[in-house]
């Protein structure tokens, strides 16, 4: 059973699960660069066009936006409970958290697909129609749907990441013990979810305050 | 030291007749190759890949090349000629000097010189290689589909908006590959904080180690913002929203932050890991300890952080504000200490010891010069008045060339010639390595040095009609890169030739210190037959010297007493 989560080139699971741990803060490093480059460049266009920014910003869908948020808040408290659960040996707990965590996940995705269906019914998508004259306010749009689309593109991961641990290990839940892989994809899917915590007051709570 | 000597002694003994089982033999199929988690085969193929990179980039300056013998446009057509620079911009860049070191010999070597089995996830190691090769077939979809015209540098709103070539395609192979090296640079981080052998220190690290850690610290923080630039810029181009374009209030100016912040740490991700390299090779061939390794590892480190905050430079003239010039002149300045240090030491290293030319000092030697006058040149340009008289000419070209090709391409050749032995197990002929060195250094002078001068006096970049008056400094540049091509291709053959003929090598032809040196050559598949311990400092190739400078000494002995 060790034998299984152990892998080349490492001799025991301690180190083996620190090193894994260390390389997903590594790659959460890279993940607040290649975000912090869409980050700097809104920061950037509000400077510009503060006006522009807040009424564009009034034109979100908060109801769907506040649905979302909750829906991710409650999505990590099962990931989080579900990386415990593992690491203290309760695997059925874990085998319902993991689900749970995912189907919260898919939920998310679905009602931000009801929401770019009403945004593209509204014109919002820029181009012919769009119906703000500000200058700039297209620019908000552009970086609403760039940056929600690129933290849906990651959820999709996530959802991957965490049906994975619940297929690998359903022959051997102890393997949920052995392997840093709960860990890893939870600090994976918190940071998915921080990442949602910050674009949610940027694009839906700056036009309303 | 005894250790070594002994190790030394025992390898030597064996009789030069049949290679041990080794990495090489362990599985000879070609399913075994591409499904390789082996650092030392992963390293392999992607300098089977980087090398045919490098011949597609080449190809395509060479057209341009000879299309500038003339001062008319006589060769091939503007789009053609615009689109074969940008090739050999983006190919280049990403597909060979960005991978060249760090993916081909940190691969092989990172491990062995830390005594470790291999990298810290051999799978994800294997997952580098592929997304390589995955963005490397889109960028060859783009050259076969009609290419792009761009320039490297993708600068908006020409890639975003007007430019008719292949923009998205090329832009997503860079994307993807960007990925690869930022698995691969976060795989040498926890490979070196986690996997060092008992005894192996910090600072008991080889400098190549250090610099590919520190050249890893810069590929995991600045690739992801030139990830997220480039699609950013694609967005734009394909679903015509606005970011960057500023008839709808965007800021081509942005991009050029996004994508220089990226792409000035690049540099570093290019000499860095050539930084690190050429100091085995100097301790090795002038058999002396490196001069201030601590010195060198400070200034290893201060390049990487500084090299984060100088970007701006590259965009004098395109509108920042002149208090931004100010500071990015200034940090461009103090970027270049830690540099200096580096040459001061490598200098200080050969002062006094018994130097000898085999092929890969020549190279290393080429190096020191190469990079001493790209570096000297890049304080010229960091200098906001000349800046702005040679920007965007070919006074830039050469400068960056001298780093990224005598440099870094230098260096990558001074490693292949110091660790050939050691990958493949034979010896290459010496005589003809060192011929290749020589005409690699001259035909690098007569193709680059020419440029600065013909773009002090005011020739362009990425023109191909120019006046006649540059024609000489032209012919002058199109003669060294035949002769740079032939020296690039020398190698080919007499490293593919050993490979099969070459006599055995043994385990340290170099009698050198580092551990890769301690195991067989080539080494066995799990590196070391025994794991090792760490006993020393690296380059310990002497006893340390205690005392008083010997002109404060007095005479040791004299010949004889007289009256």
């Amino acid at each position: 059973m060790t034998s299984d989560a152990l892998r080349e080139p490492w001799t025991d699971l301690g180190r083996q699960r620190e090193s894994s741990i260390f390389a997903i803060w590594l790659f959460l490093g890279t993940e607040v660069l290649f975000f912090g480059g869409m980050f700097t460049s809104y920061a950037a266009y509000r400077f510009l066009y503060p006006e522009a920014f807040l009424a564009a910003g009034h034109e979100t869908n908060i109801y769907y936006g506040s649905v979302n948020t909750l829906i991710l808040l409650i999505s990590s408290f099962f990931m989080a409970a579900g990386d415990l659960a593992a690491r203290a040996g309760l695997f059925r707990f874990a085998r319902i958290c993991f689900p749970a965590t995912a189907i919260l996940g898919m939920m998310f995705l679905i009602l931000k697909g009801f929401e770019y269906n009403d945004d593209l019914e509204k014109h919002l998508f820029p181009g012919p129609g769009f119906p703000l004259p500000e200058a700039g306010a297209a620019i908000f749009w552009a970086f609403y749907w760039v940056m929600t689309f690129i933290h849906a593109i990651h959820l999709t991961i996530g959802i991957g990441a965490v049906i994975r641990l619940q297929l690998a290990s359903r022959h051997d839940p102890d393997w949920l013990k052995h392997s840093a892989a709960p860990e890893v994809t939870a600090l994976y899917w918190h940071f998915v979810d921080v990442i949602w915590v910050i674009l949610f007051p940027l694009f839906y709570l700056a036009g309303r305050s | 030291m005894s250790d070594v000597t002994a190790d030394t002694l025992r390898y030597s003994d064996l009789p030069p007749v049949m290679a041990t089982p080794n990495y090489l033999t362990h599985g000879r199929t070609l399913g075994s190759w591409l499904t390789a988690t082996d650092h030392k085969r992963i390293g392999l193929l992607y300098a089977f890949s980087i090398t045919i990179f490098f011949f597609i980039g080449s190809i395509a300056i060479a057209i341009d090349r000879l299309d500038l013998l003339t001062p008319a446009a006589d060769l091939v057509s503007d789009d053609t000629y615009n689109k074969l620079f940008t090739l050999h911009g983006i190919v280049m860049v990403w597909f060979f000097l960005i991978p060249s070191i760090p993916a081909t010999f940190g691969n092989f070597f990172l491990p062995l010189m830390i005594g470790a089995k291999d990298v810290a996830f051999p799978r994800l190691n294997l997952t580098s290689w592929y997304l390589f090769i995955i963005g490397a077939c889109f960028t060859v979809a783009c050259i076969v589909a009609g290419g792009v015209d761009t320039g490297w540098t993708f600068y908006t709103p020409y890639s975003s908006q007007y430019s008719h070539s292949y923009v998205a395609a090329a832009a997503a192979g860079v994307f993807i590959t960007g990925f690869s090296s930022i698995l691969t640079g976060l795989n040498f981080i926890a490979t070196t904080h986690m996997l060092r052998a008992p005894g192996m220190s910090w600072f008991r690290l080889p400098l190549f180690v250090w610099s590919m850690y520190t050249t890893s610290a810069v590929m995991i923080l600045a690739t992801p913002v030139l990830a997220i630039t480039l699609f950013l810029m694609t967005a734009e181009r394909l679903f015509d929203i606005p970011i960057f374009d500023p008839s709808q209030g965007g800021d081509p100016l942005l991009f050029q932050h996004l994508f220089w912040f990226y792409s000035h740490p690049a540099v570093y991700i290019m000499i860095l890991p050539a930084m690190g390299l050429i100091s085995e090779v100097f301790t090795c061939f002038a058999r002396r300890r490196v001069f201030g390794y601590a010195a060198m590892v400070y200034a290893l480190t201060a390049i990487a952080v500084i090299g984060f905050f100088v970007w701006g430079h590259h965009m004098f003239v395109a509108g920042e504000s002149p208090f931004a010039n100010l500071v990015f002149s200034f940090l461009s300045f103090i970027v270049a200490v830690p540099s200096a240090i580096k040459v001061f030491n490598w200098t200080a290293t050969l002062y006094r010891g018994q130097i000898t030319f085999e092929s890969p000092m020549l190279y290393a030697l080429g190096f020191l010069w190469l990079f001493t006058v790209g570096g000297l040149t890049g304080l010229f340009l960091a200098t906001i008045p000349i800046d702005i008289h040679v920007t965007d000419t070919y006074f830039v070209v050469a400068h960056f060339h001298y780093i990224m090709v005598g440099g870094t391409v230098s260096a990558f050749f001074a490693g292949l010639h110091y660790w050939w032995p050691k990958i493949t197990g034979r010896l290459y002929h010496e005589a003809w390595a060192r011929f290749a060195a020589l005409l690699m250094f001259f035909g690098f002078n007569l193709t680059f040095f020419p440029q600065f001068i013909m773009g002090y006096a005011g020739m362009p970049r990425r023109y191909h009609a120019y006046a006649p008056e540059f024609q000489i400094f032209h012919v002058l540049s199109t003669a060294g890169a035949a002769v740079l091509g032939a020296a690039y291709l020398m190698p080919v053959g007499y490293l593919i030739w050993s490979a099969f003929y070459g006599d055995r090598a043994g385990a340290n032809p170099w009698q050198a210190t580092g551990l890769e040196w301690q195991t067989d050559s080539p080494p066995p598949k799990d590196n070391f037959r025994a794991p090792p311990v760490i006993t020393a400092a690296p380059y310990e190739y002497h006893t340390a010297e205690e005392g008083p400078p010997s002109h404060e000494r007095g005479l040791h002995n004299v010949q004889g007493t007289a009256g």
